[in-house]
């Protein structure tokens, strides 16, 4: 066991536990974005840094173990310096994001917009500069992807390639130029997808979203030729399953 | 979206194939096999086109898309093979500042394709080099083992023009 100070309280761990375990075993809440449980903790988006006592600089907690040299060290989950490193590390993200909020998919959904709002980035232009433009890839019967929604989190990767074991998305290219997106730009309707939608469940923002049909729905429904039955398929249950377990 | 095969076919030799299996068959036990394979994978064909780096994903049995993001992560490996004039344009510090980004702009306009590419009839392929140590000479690019110093955009047209074997 290890014993540490979270916000100055004592607490004891489990040697190995990373701090954000440790935080959410003891209900402090570290908010994060590309973290996902069990199948993507990679230290990228740098939402859940925390301030450490006796390090130089903020300390990534999805990704840091804490060990007997961490005996007596105090975390401050919520300390001045680390509110503006997550303010600042969201206006960096919004700085290359289409922000198209009002008509997104996932608009009063989203991971990014919720943490907008509870870090208080009132300057969504703050950073201004240059946008990647992509390509969304429409091409599959089922979803889009819109990458210039997408914080290159790699959620979407972890689930494709971990979950399903499919593993058709990655991230390619480098540094800014950096897209999700399928090998030689591959269209993903010619790639092996098998059109399970876990990359869209991962995904914490609009980037990659279900085609809506909600329109035809409308349109059959107002048909008074059609007789309407109502059935629920079982992969809408399923997935609402699966959501409950990752968030 | 654009799909990023190369212009020119693919082929290889029977001899091509075999070191390239022997390669990969010596390295894939190993953590971390993928870069040593990519590497020698690039010597013995030149590139990577998609060919060869499908047989490396089913090789190694890995996703073709994991192989993919490891090669365009890395500027030393290439999705096309050189042209029969090979031109470098140096984007390092001194020449960048002389304009050389407008030179491989230039470049790229004239000979329509993007950095990193090879014309569709083979002759000519572009790519961004760093300092080759003629700073003096800035901007500086070489097609093969010409070197063209004190460079202008309008020159570009005049001295590809050269080229017209």
């Amino acid at each position: 066991m290890v014993n540490i100070k979270i916000n100055g309280i004592e607490y004891s761990v489990e040697e190995g536990t990373t701090i954000l375990e440790a935080c959410r075993q003891n209900g402090i809440r570290i908010p994060t974005l590309c973290w996902l449980k069990d199948i993507n903790a990679i230290g990228a988006c740098r939402i859940c840094v925390v301030e450490m006592s006796g390090a130089r600089s903020l300390t990534a907690a999805c990704v840091y173990p804490l060990s007997k040299f961490d005996e007596g060290k105090n975390i401050l989950t919520h300390s001045p310096a680390v509110l503006e490193s997550r303010k600042m590390t969201l206006q960096l993200l919004l700085s290359n994001h289409n922000m198209d909020c009002l008509a997104c998919a996932r608009s009063g959904n989203c991971e990014l917009q919720a943490l907008c709002k509870e870090l208080g980035v009132d300057d969504s232009s703050y950073f201004e500069g240059a946008k990647n433009e992509f390509d969304i890839d429409t091409s599959s019967k089922h979803m889009y992807r819109d990458d210039n929604k997408c914080i290159n989190c790699r959620r979407c990767v972890a689930a494709c390639e971990k979950y399903q074991g499919i593993g058709v998305i990655g991230a390619n290219e480098r540094g800014f130029k950096t897209e999700i997106s399928c090998a030689f730009g591959m269209d993903l309707a010619n790639t092996a997808c098998v059109s399970c939608g876990q990359c869209i469940t991962a995904c914490p923002t609009g980037a990659l979203s279900e085609k809506d049909d909600t329109d035809k729905v409308w349109e059959a429904l107002a048909d008074p030729e059609k007789v309407v039955v109502v059935q629920t398929a079982p992969a809408v249950r399923a997935s609402l399953g699966r959501l409950s377990v990752i968030r | 979206m654009a799909f990023k095969k190369s212009v020119v076919a693919f082929s290889q030799t029977p001899e091509q194939e075999q070191k390239l299996m022997e390669v990969i068959n010596k390295e894939k036990g190993h953590k971390g096999a993928l870069m040593p394979i990519l590497q020698q994978a690039q010597e013995i064909y030149g590139y990577l086109p998609i060919e060869v780096q499908t047989i490396i994903a089913e090789e190694m049995g890995i996703s073709l898309e994991k192989v993919y993001g490891v090669v365009t992560f890395y500027a030393q490996f290439s999705l096309n093979p050189k042209g029969k004039y090979k031109i470098s344009v140096c984007l390092g510090t001194a020449c960048y500042v002389k304009g050389s980004g407008d030179v491989y702009n230039k470049l790229q306009e004239v000979l329509n394709i993007k950095g990193g590419e090879l014309t569709p009839d083979g002759k000519f392929s572009l790519e961004a080099c760093r300092c080759i140590g003629a700073c003096g000479l800035a901007p500086v690019m070489t097609i093969n083992d010409d070197v063209y110093g004190r460079l202008t955009v309008d020159e570009v047209g005049d001295i590809l023009a050269k080229y017209n074997d």
